[in-house]
């Protein structure tokens, strides 16, 4: 009996939640339009991902905020190591990475509307935008605190500058790197979600979800805010787990 | 091929001046220095955090010799060796190895905390091979080096683990594996043991011995263990409180291999005890 509580642990919240709403669509507490029972809700997010146009949305999604994380990345962790290599430059642009890491990405909407138009493009880049501050921070401040030993030891051995960013540096930050993208590829999903709920879209889960609400397709929309909770936290779980195998010596 | 005649000229500054401290010239970095002397310290000055550290400091040091730097607190043994060793700028001063500088000696240096010298993310045998790596060697060359050192150490270390998953003896023996690897002319060790065990401790005094005595490689050891650094050293480095000089330099002439009955000779004895004493005078002045 223990061992089976213990085992359903991690899933008792999950059966809590549905069980209490399902309860308050029995008792009808909430409008039923507004709150549709929980197997209408499931229902539609099989059928949307099964034969309706959810999956479409969804590749759709995953495919914009990742192109703008690896853009972000690909700028981002070459420029963080050199930064944070070298403190005194990191110290003089700081502010300026501070200021924009700090204004809401959805501020710079406008601007990159006017300089890349309607589209894609525009999505993706001011989701790149918002990630690449933020990896970039944690990127510098993990080579910043990088153990100094290490690098002096690579120095006596004889490592060039070049040779003590990509053995040492690079090595050193990549725990907080880690914690750059997952932070950075949240941030994108966000990002890209708000611009397809208002920025000429034809598909993407936020463009399902804002359809929905204007159709009044409430089981729909539930189904596209789950599809959109599912990412978020599948995309958390895929770095997690690479960040185990691949930076093994973390903490130790 | 400039630098290397730039050290040459160097050279036979050194060289050309006669043993006879009267014909000395004025400018210091001309002073005599015993045959013999593999590096040279000239006029060298540190001042750490607004107090003198070292003023015009000179230092000779033997070659094929191990050294052990002592003193009291706060002296600045790890300090002179980080500067010997390039790790820390000096405000002043010159050092030369057989007249060349620090940019034309290949040197190994031995961190006191190996948990954070070696690399976490290679296994133990690439971090060894890492600075072989740095020279430009092949794969095989290499594979050569490596193996013979091992040969040498003969540790019972399972090298493809990585260095978190050793204990603290092995991590400083792939450190100190790591240095010897590229054969460097001058090692320094900055307290190598004081985070070991006593057992461990005992057991890496006798493998660093045992390099010594194969490969003869000038050695600067950095020890706050009087005993330790009679034991493995052919001269004692005794220094002052800050502003720090040479209290003394005492030779150790006891035969190797020594081992833990040479802790019990009446000469080694002797010798540690007249450290001590020196230590003793030094620690309390001011």
């Amino acid at each position: 009996m223990n061992k089976l509580l213990a085992r359903l642990n991690p899933v008792i919240g999950v059966i809590l939640l549905v069980l209490v709403w399902w309860i308050a669509t029995l008792l009808q507490i909430a409008d039923p339009v507004l709150l549709p029972p929980p197997q209408k809700a499931f229902k539609a997010l099989v059928d949307g991902l099964v034969s309706g146009p959810l999956l479409h949305d969804f590749a759709q999604t995953i495919y914009r905020t990742v192109l703008a994380f690896l853009i972000a990345s690909a700028i981002a962790i070459p420029l963080g190591v050199m930064l944070g290599a070298a403190d005194k430059v990191y110290r003089s642009v700081e502010f300026v990475i501070d200021f924009f890491r700090s204004t809401p990405a959805s501020a710079v909407f406008p601007l990159f509307l006017v300089l890349f138009g309607v589209g894609d493009k525009t999505k993706i880049a001011v989701a790149a935008f918002g990630s690449v501050l933020v990896i970039l921070f944690n990127v510098a401040y993990g080579v910043m605190n990088a153990r100094k030993t290490r690098v002096l030891a690579a120095k006596v051995m004889g490592a060039n500058r070049f040779q003590v960013l990509k053995d040492v540096y690079f090595w050193e930050s990549l725990p907080q790197t880690f914690i750059g993208m997952r932070n950075g590829i949240s941030l994108a999903l966000v990002i890209i979600v708000v611009a397809e709920m208002f920025i000429g879209s034809s598909d993407g889960i936020g463009y399902r979800l804002i359809e929905a609400q204007m159709l009044f397709e409430m089981p729909t929309m539930y189904a596209a805010i789950f599809a959109a909770g599912a990412l978020g936290y599948g995309m958390n779980w895929i770095f997690l787990t690479i960040e185990k195998t691949f930076v093994h010596w973390g903490g130790k | 091929m400039l630098s290397r005649t730039r050290a040459a000229m160097r050279l036979v500054k050194g060289g050309t001046v006669e043993a006879a401290p009267s014909v000395q010239p004025a400018d210091k970095s001309y002073r005599w220095f015993p045959p013999g002397t593999h590096i040279t310290v000239r006029g060298l000055s540190k001042q750490f955090q607004g107090s003198v550290l070292y003023e015009d400091f000179d230092l000779d040091l033997p070659r094929g010799k191990v050294v052990s730097v002592f003193g009291p607190n706060g002296c600045g043994k790890s300090t002179i060796i980080n500067m010997i060793a390039g790790l820390l700028p000096m405000d002043k001063g010159e050092v030369l190895f057989d007249g060349k500088t620090i940019d034309e000696t290949r040197i190994g240096y031995v961190f006191q905390n190996y948990r954070e010298a070696l690399f976490p993310w290679l296994r133990a045998i690439d971090n060894i091979h890492y600075p072989l790596k740095l020279m430009g060697l092949s794969r095989k060359e290499r594979n050569e080096r490596v193996e013979k050192l091992l040969g040498r150490f003969q540790v019972k270390i399972d090298f493809n683990r990585y260095p978190y998953e050793l204990s603290g003896g092995q991590q400083q023996t792939v450190s100190i594996m790591r240095s010897l690897v590229m054969e460097p002319e001058v090692l320094f060790l900055d307290e190598p043991f004081s985070a070991l065990d006593y057992e461990m401790t005992l057991f890496m005094r006798d493998q660093m011995q045992k390099v010594f005595m194969e490969t003869n490689t000038t050695m600067v050891i950095v020890s706050h263990d009087l005993e330790e650094a009679v034991y493995l050293a052919d001269h004692v480095l005794l220094l002052t409180r800050r502003p720090t000089k040479i209290a003394d330099f005492i030779e150790v002439p006891l035969p190797r291999p020594r081992s833990a009955d040479t802790l019990s000779d009446p000469k080694f004895v002797e010798i540690k005890s007249r450290c001590l004493e020196i230590f003793r005078r030094e620690a309390k002045l001011s």
